[in-house]
């Protein structure tokens, strides 16, 4: 676990720990202050976070600006709530398999499916450079969503609601507490995860291509399969964040793959820090919270939006998280 | 044999005792010829330099050979195998390295890391997701021991972007030599470079000269003629003469049309 912070400072060490903690504690000084409406708000926060996280490792350590990382958060999520729905209705889905309601089913499914729809979008995507793979990834999202809109079934626009949560070993997770820190041990396993992927020989060639793809090429090196691999990873880590998301929200519909999501989770990626994996967890954090206060002022929210990120590319290099410990990107020594 | 029509074969011999054998290489853009029916040899073991004027073609050449540019016409042979249908990483891992004229390091990493990369890479595929390279002695010896090797040990923890531009040189060689090269192919290893530091890359150039084939290309005549055991003249992407450097230097066609004598 403190393998992830191998090669860091002790500021930005201590920055990650006390975060940690903070995250680990949180639900209890919620309870203390009798402010329930925190847990649920973190929650949403780790969520977005996971998945910020999954797109940091594909854009920010890959190289790789992927526009359309929302289409595996919303694939996962659809995932969910399509076996969700017809557990409920009694169904089964494509003429066979009965819905569910676990987590131990519904999970890895939503994560199978939308890795292997990275997986194959990757393999296309991956063929183009600049500014054409950001077009193309943005344009098969748009067909995703598309298609979900479409699907009148699962309720096409107006999406489709969950009656309940999943159920993980006969423990409902409509339990807050018990849903909050599923999400953050997810969430903090993944960040560990991509932490030990940068420092392995795997690691080293994706930023390797992310620096220089002739160099790589120079030295006997076809970067091609391990960037697809790393893609699909983040669409992998991507799609269990949405189907987190479809439990915390017990709905889901198309807006969450439309491409303003995947902006915003470039959004947070850039404002936490590129590349620094442990920021897009701050920036997703902040997103969520000025959402959440702001909205409840003007619906003109993303008026402030706007200078704050304008601000933090200005002035901080490496994001907040930069901001905070000073240092920019994860450490390769 | 792949070549082009009405040309004369090779004799096999060449094939035979040529670790590169290059055999009427063409490359068109439009209207432009920039390679014209090539024919180059280098021998194992020998430092090969490839000179000539401002546009003839040397480092168009050194593309085709390298792989990042496919040849119009023509055909290259590398330790006896056809390859100039093949990709640069598959050249590269069969042991035909080079250094580009403009240094392309990984800037963010050190130049450890860098070479280290290399090593990593010759080793076999990297498809190891939990492994920490960063304590793997298999590798950090490995490229320690380039990096000596090119006089850049002391500068292992600095980041590549940050070293001087003659410093790039030497790593870009260093990452070349970790590659395990057969043949070394360096792309005017002395541009840019001032005086001391270009005396640093002549002696080092020396020191690998008989353990790998090196294809030279460079302007530096006095290096050139110091360090090649052959001499290959390009004009207008034509091979016009080809010798020991004492046969080039007393060639009357190459003195009036390049070495700018009366």
């Amino acid at each position: 676990m403190f393998g992830a912070l191998r090669g860091y400072g002790t500021r930005t060490a201590s920055v990650v720990v006390i975060g940690a903690a903070l995250l680990i504690a949180l639900p209890w000084i919620a309870v203390a202050t009798g402010d329930a409406a925190l847990t649920s708000l973190a929650t949403r926060m780790m969520i977005y976070g996971l998945a910020a996280v999954s797109l940091d490792l594909v854009l920010g350590i890959g190289g790789m600006i992927s526009f359309g990382h929302a289409a595996y958060f919303g694939l996962g999520s659809y995932v969910v709530g399509i076996l969700a729905f017809h557990a409920s209705s009694g169904d089964p889905l494509f003429g066979g398999l009965p819905g569910t309601n676990l987590v131990i089913i519904a999970w890895p499914a939503a994560v199978i499916v939308s890795a292997a729809v990275a997986l194959v979008l990757g393999a296309l995507c991956l063929r183009t450079e600049g500014v054409s793979f950001i077009m193309i990834t943005l344009a098969f999202a748009q067909v995703l969503y598309f298609f979900f809109v479409s699907l009148t079934i699962y309720g096409g626009d107006d999406g489709l609601l969950l009656h309940g949560r999943n159920v993980i070993a006969g423990y409902d997770l409509r339990n807050p507490i018990l849903f909050y820190y599923v999400c953050f041990g997810l969430l903090a396993a993944f960040v560990v995860i991509c932490r030990r992927l940068v420092d392995s020989p795997f690691g080293q060639i994706i930023q390797g291509a992310r620096q220089n793809e002739r160099r790589m090429a120079a030295i006997g090196v076809s970067t091609y399969r391990y960037k697809l691999v790393c893609f699909t990873i983040g669409g992998a880590a991507a799609g269990l964040a949405g189907a987190l998301m479809a439990n915390y929200a017990r709905f889901v519909s198309p807006d969450l793959m439309h491409w303003t999501e995947s902006g915003q989770l470039m959004v947070m990626v850039i404002l936490g820090g590129v590349g620094t994996l442990f920021g897009p967890v701050l920036g997703a954090a902040l997103i969520v919270g000025l959402e959440a206060t702001l909205t409840s002022l003007t619906e003109h929210w993303k008026f402030v939006l706007g200078p704050i990120l304008i601000l933090a590319v200005l002035f901080t290099r490496g994001g907040l998280f930069g901001l905070l410990t000073g240092q920019t990107r994860a450490p390769n020594k | 044999m792949d070549s082009l029509p009405g040309r004369p074969v090779p004799p096999t011999s060449d094939l035979a005792t040529s670790l590169l054998c290059v055999r009427s290489l063409s490359k068109r853009f439009g209207g432009l010829l920039a390679t014209d029916s090539l024919d180059l040899d280098v021998w194992p073991g020998e430092l090969h330099a490839l000179i000539g004027p401002n546009g003839a073609g040397k480092t168009t050449a050194l593309a085709q050979i390298a792989g990042e540019l496919a040849p119009t016409a023509g055909a290259i042979h590398f330790g006896g195998v056809e390859i100039s249908k093949t990709s640069v990483p598959w050249r590269v891992r069969r042991g035909l390295a080079r250094t580009f004229q403009i240094t392309q390091l990984l800037p963010e990493f050190t130049a450890e890391a860098n070479v280290a990369v290399a090593v990593q890479v010759h080793r076999g595929h990297s498809f190891r997701f939990w492994a920490d390279v960063h304590r793997d002695r298999t590798l950090r010896q490995p490229a320690r021991a380039c990096l000596e090797q090119v006089g850049l040990g002391s500068r292992a923890a600095a980041l590549a972007g940050e070293l001087s531009y003659g410093e790039q040189r030497q790593l870009e060689l260093a990452v070349a030599l970790a590659t395990k090269p057969r043949l070394l192919m360096l792309d005017e290893p002395l541009a840019g470079l001032g005086p001391a530091e270009a005396g640093e890359m002549i002696g080092l150039l020396k020191t690998l000269k008989g353990r790998i084939a090196i294809l030279l290309v460079e302007h530096d005549m006095d290096a050139v003629f110091g360090l090649a055991d052959r001499i290959t003249v390009l004009t207008n992407g034509r091979r016009m003469a080809v010798g020991s450097p004492d046969e080039i230097r007393s060639n009357a066609e190459v003195r009036t049309a390049y070495l700018g004598e009366e």
